[in-house]
């Protein structure tokens, strides 16, 4: 699938002015471990052109606070050559496939001294202008939860919970309101010849023209009984018409 | 009454005001060199000024999220007194427009209640706590007397 998308955007390549050309490098963007862990650390990239037999990998390290940057992993001419000098000789292992773009590199037994800046550049040549993309490596005692999630979840439930208190409230005024009428239209319903009744439990909650004058007043008795208990909430809502 | 009215918004307004400036301004900590808040800890190391994202603990985030809570309890507020403003009737109290600041004003109590007390481990010795912490602590009275003010009023005319 990939070589077909390389072939294409080869081809349309004649088309497309050339500095669009660039390649792009992946790295994540911040990593946490527990001390004495092992990471891997992943870096890929996206280039127009056809993964070259000469493309190289770099990683360089930078300590948190430090200002400078020294080169830890460098893979080229298809051979890796790992750290052998600095902080992370024989902690350090590539664990990549260039082949498949992708360079990664497993670090072992990590200790507080590994936080800092981890930085790949890769170049696929003729494809060489580009970013390189750096990585923050944090280690911990132990994992912290991450940035936000708690923020997101006390915010969620107070808004959820606000939601669900007028959803609440809305469907009780809904439910009593129909409680009301339906209780009225059942007593006309006794009342009444059996046939009238069952017409009038047809007939829209608002059509109260069609009944005689006593019950429209128990209707409107037992309707301001309800609005009363309403003012003891502390809400006024305009009376039924 | 219309002066009265504007008061009352002029007032509501304010504390919304400084609910936000406290929230997003970097200045809950200060120190020589740097300074921090709930979102990020800049500091400035041999002439380059560069941040990073505050330290992931959940006493933070708790108060991340009752600052915007009480911004976004607030705002309500506002739309609910418009709304309650233009519908209530005569004589009626604006309840509900109260009650959203009123919660507005505790989750800030709360917010600045938690930063204080977790201060000793999050504010250095050599550092203070900075104008953004104040006006949280200023905007949690001016909020709570602007909902009581709202339980308290009554609709005229």
């Amino acid at each position: 699938m990939l070589t077909i998308l390389a072939l294409a955007s080869i081809v349309l390549l004649g088309i497309v002015p050339q500095q669009s050309e660039a390649i792009v490098i992946y790295t994540g963007w911040e990593r946490h471990a527990l001390v004495g862990s092992d990471i891997r650390l992943s870096c890929s990239f996206f280039s127009w052109r056809w993964t070259s037999e000469d493309v190289t990998f770099s990683w360089s390290y930078r300590p948190d606070g430090a200002r400078d940057s020294i080169s830890i992993f460098h893979y080229t001419g298809g051979a890796p050559y790992v750290d052998n000098k600095g902080p992370f000789r024989d902690r350090l292992e590539f664990v990549g496939n260039p082949a498949r773009r992708d360079g990664s590199i497993l670090l072992k037994n990590l200790d507080y001294g590994d936080n800092g800046t981890f930085t790949c550049d890769a170049k696929n040549p003729p494809d060489i202008v580009g970013r390189a993309s750096s990585v923050r490596l944090l280690v911990f005692e132990k994992v912290p939860i991450q940035a936000g999630v708690i923020t997101g979840a006390i915010i969620g439930a107070v808004l959820g919970l606000l939601v669900l208190i007028v959803v609440i409230y809305y469907l009780m005024r809904f439910l009593v309101a129909r409680r009301v009428f339906n209780l009225s239209v059942s007593k006309h319903g006794r009342k009444g010849k059996g046939k009238e009744g069952s017409q009038q439990r047809q007939a829209s909650p608002l059509d109260v023209g069609s009944l005689t004058t006593t019950q429209r007043q128990q209707l409107t008795a037992t309707a301001h009984k309800h609005r009363t208990t309403q003012v003891i909430d502390g809400h006024l809502t305009p009376p039924p018409p | 009454m219309l002066i009265l009215l504007l008061g009352i918004v002029f007032l509501h307004v304010a504390a919304l005001v400084l609910l936000f400036v406290s929230t997003t301004v970097s200045a809950w900590t200060t120190g020589a060199a740097r300074s921090s808040d709930l979102w990020h800890n800049c500091s400035t190391t041999n002439g380059e000024f560069h941040c990073e994202p505050a330290s992931t603990g959940e006493w933070i985030q708790a108060v991340q999220a009752l600052m915007i809570l009480s911004i976004i309890f607030s705002v309500i507020a506002l739309i609910v007194f418009f709304c309650q403003l233009f519908t209530l009737q005569k004589g009626g109290r604006f309840f509900l427009t109260g009650t959203f600041q009123i919660f507005a004003s505790l989750f800030v109590m709360s917010g600045a209640v938690i930063y204080t007390v977790m201060s000793p481990k999050w504010v250095a010795p050599t550092e203070t706590l900075g104008w953004a912490y104040i006006l949280a602590w200023v905007a949690f009275p001016l909020a709570l007397i602007s909902g009581l003010i709202y339980v308290i009023l009554r609709k005229r005319e």
